[in-house]
């Protein structure tokens, strides 16, 4: 199958620490990859390089390539189109002070003049496969603020399938909620798979084991070990992967 | 154990006794100006132009002057300053340029008013020869409360939560469509509050107008117009031993003037708050 996104030699520099070193992985099209690995592996760094969020920190630089629909995004693709087709769910739900409409709304209408009547269409289906519209249905106008977090969360998921994306990248989106709303958020995810390539970082090793096909263990800025979660979990090549899945360390 | 106790009931004794002169200056200045300002004050107070140089009559051309001229120096340094803060919180990568920019902002906020006036006189109304006027007036006050709403806006800027602008820009936001749809609503509290009390500043300012709105008593009808505002009017009363009943009475529409900015200054960014 043709990759979403195909990462050649990455390194990536905060100043002078290098944060990333040498990463080659191909993220496969409509498939869950997880990346693990202990606080401050990069593992964070890695999802926020590939919608360039980083670029927002100064004195941030990248080696190698990053081809995303044959595409180096970091030479030949216009900034916004790109974080349009890969959007991104945080760690802590961030809605935007306003109405639930909006919120979904905000998204289509950056990118082009847009009817009501269409909008109405983009931001009902968006909800549905955010599995959140029977929740708000009756509250649309109502501020985002007033949700639960778990609601709040899936409404971000919302607002990023808004605007079609191609790829999800997720930075630990369950670790602000609780058990109920966390289960809810990966039940979507399973969901979403058969339409977006997703991309979680999580910290919790049975989320990835449940929700991944691929995991991608990081270590000091490297990817010690990347495949099937299935063989990753259970059959460990490198013993550093072995020792951070049976919990030695980390 | 007593010793530290003893210590302990002095601060509170002393603290306690520095709120309450501070109280009580405000209570005795505004009563004592009430007190002699308001039986002074009628409807033709409000409605009347003054007669014999302000003897008699009222502070009709007065009031609208103020108003005139507070609104021309906001019209001017509300964008300007609003346009800095945002470009100094948001655009700048902080570095040199920018701590010359917050050091001389924060020298502007500082500098005696009667400078401002002095420096409006020379330029505005002598070298661009806009002569005494509302304009002339207007800027040199925007001049002087452009550090204010920079500074007030900034912080403003400042409480609102990066995740909102990462939220935003995740979405394929333009920085611009960021400070413009999100940044800029979850700020405008803040802003307007920022704003007001620069009007509260801008109504009150005496040295920074005399010099350059002039004191004509006629109400401005053109911007280029002279206009005498009411604390103007009151020092001319008081300085030329014209009235001092009028000069209180003034006085009291002036303080009436204020705290109803300050009240709805308050109301504004509650009302903004809750709707945001």
């Amino acid at each position: 199958m043709k990759p979403a996104i195909t990462i050649k030699n990455l390194n990536f520099y905060y100043r002078q620490v290098m944060a990333l070193k040498n990463i080659s992985i191909d993220i496969p099209a409509n498939r869950v990859t997880a990346l693990i690995g202990p606080s401050g592996c990069g593992k964070s760094t890695f999802l926020r390089v590939l919608n360039r969020m980083n670029d927002l920190i100064e004195g941030t630089r990248i080696e190698g390539k990053i081809l995303f629909n044959d595409t180096n995004i970091y030479k030949d693709m216009d900034l916004m189109k790109l974080r349009k087709k890969v959007g991104m769910v945080f760690q802590k739900p961030n809605p935007f002070p306003m109405s639930v409409y909006n919120n979904i709304a905000y998204g289509p209408r950056l990118h082009r003049k847009i009817s009501d009547k269409e909008l109405d269409g983009i931001v009902e289906k968006s909800l549905k496969s955010a599995s959140l519209w029977d929740e708000v249905r009756d509250r649309m106008e109502s501020s985002a603020l007033g949700l639960s977090g778990g609601q709040q969360q899936r409404l971000c998921i919302a607002r990023c399938l808004a605007v079609q994306p191609e790829v999800l990248l997720m930075d630990e989106p369950t670790s602000a909620l609780d058990p109920v709303s966390t289960a809810k958020i990966e039940e979507l995810v399973k969901d979403l798979r058969d339409k977006f390539a997703i991309i979680i970082v999580t910290h919790n090793m049975q989320q990835a084991g449940r929700i991944s096909d691929y995991t991608a263990f990081f270590l000091n800025g490297e990817i010690v070990e990347y495949g099937a979660t299935r063989e990753i979990f259970h059959r460990p090549v490198d013993k550093r992967t072995e020792d951070y899945i049976t919990g030695r360390f980390g | 154990m007593t010793g530290k106790n003893l210590t302990q009931s002095a601060a509170f004794l002393a603290l306690r006794a520095a709120a309450i002169i501070t109280l009580a200056v405000l209570f005795i200045i505004i009563i004592y100006i009430m007190s002699n300002g308001l039986r002074h004050i009628n409807t033709s107070f409000f409605l009347q132009g003054p007669t014999s140089m302000g003897r008699d009559g009222g502070i009709a051309p007065f009031i609208v002057s103020t108003l005139y001229v507070s609104a021309v120096s906001l019209v001017i340094a509300a964008p300007v300053g609003i346009g800095s803060a945002l470009y100094l919180s948001e655009y700048s990568k902080g570095g040199l340029p920018v701590r010359i920019i917050r050091f001389c902002t924060e020298t502007l906020a500082g500098i005696p008013s009667i400078i401002f006036g002095l420096f409006g006189f020379v330029f505005f109304v002598v070298s661009l020869g806009m002569g005494w006027s509302v304009l002339s007036g207007g800027l040199t006050l925007a001049c002087m409360v452009l550090p204010t709403i920079i500074k007030t806006s900034e912080e403003a800027i400042k409480t609102v939560p990066d995740t909102y602008r990462e939220g935003s820009m995740a979405l394929g936001a333009t920085k611009w469509q960021t400070i413009v749809k999100v940044v800029l609503p979850v700020s405008v509290p803040g802003i307007i509050t920022g704003i007001i009390l620069s009007i509260g500043r801008a109504v009150g300012e005496t040295a920074a107008v005399i010099l350059t709105a002039g004191s004509s008593l006629r109400a401005p009808v053109s911007i280029t117009d002279p206009g005498r505002t009411m604390s103007v009017h009151l020092y001319v009363l008081t300085m030329e031993g014209i009235s001092n009943e009028k000069a209180f009475a003034t006085a009291a529409v002036l303080i009436l003037f204020v705290l109803g900015i300050n009240y709805a200054a308050n109301k504004t960014a509650t009302f903004i708050r809750r709707k945001v």
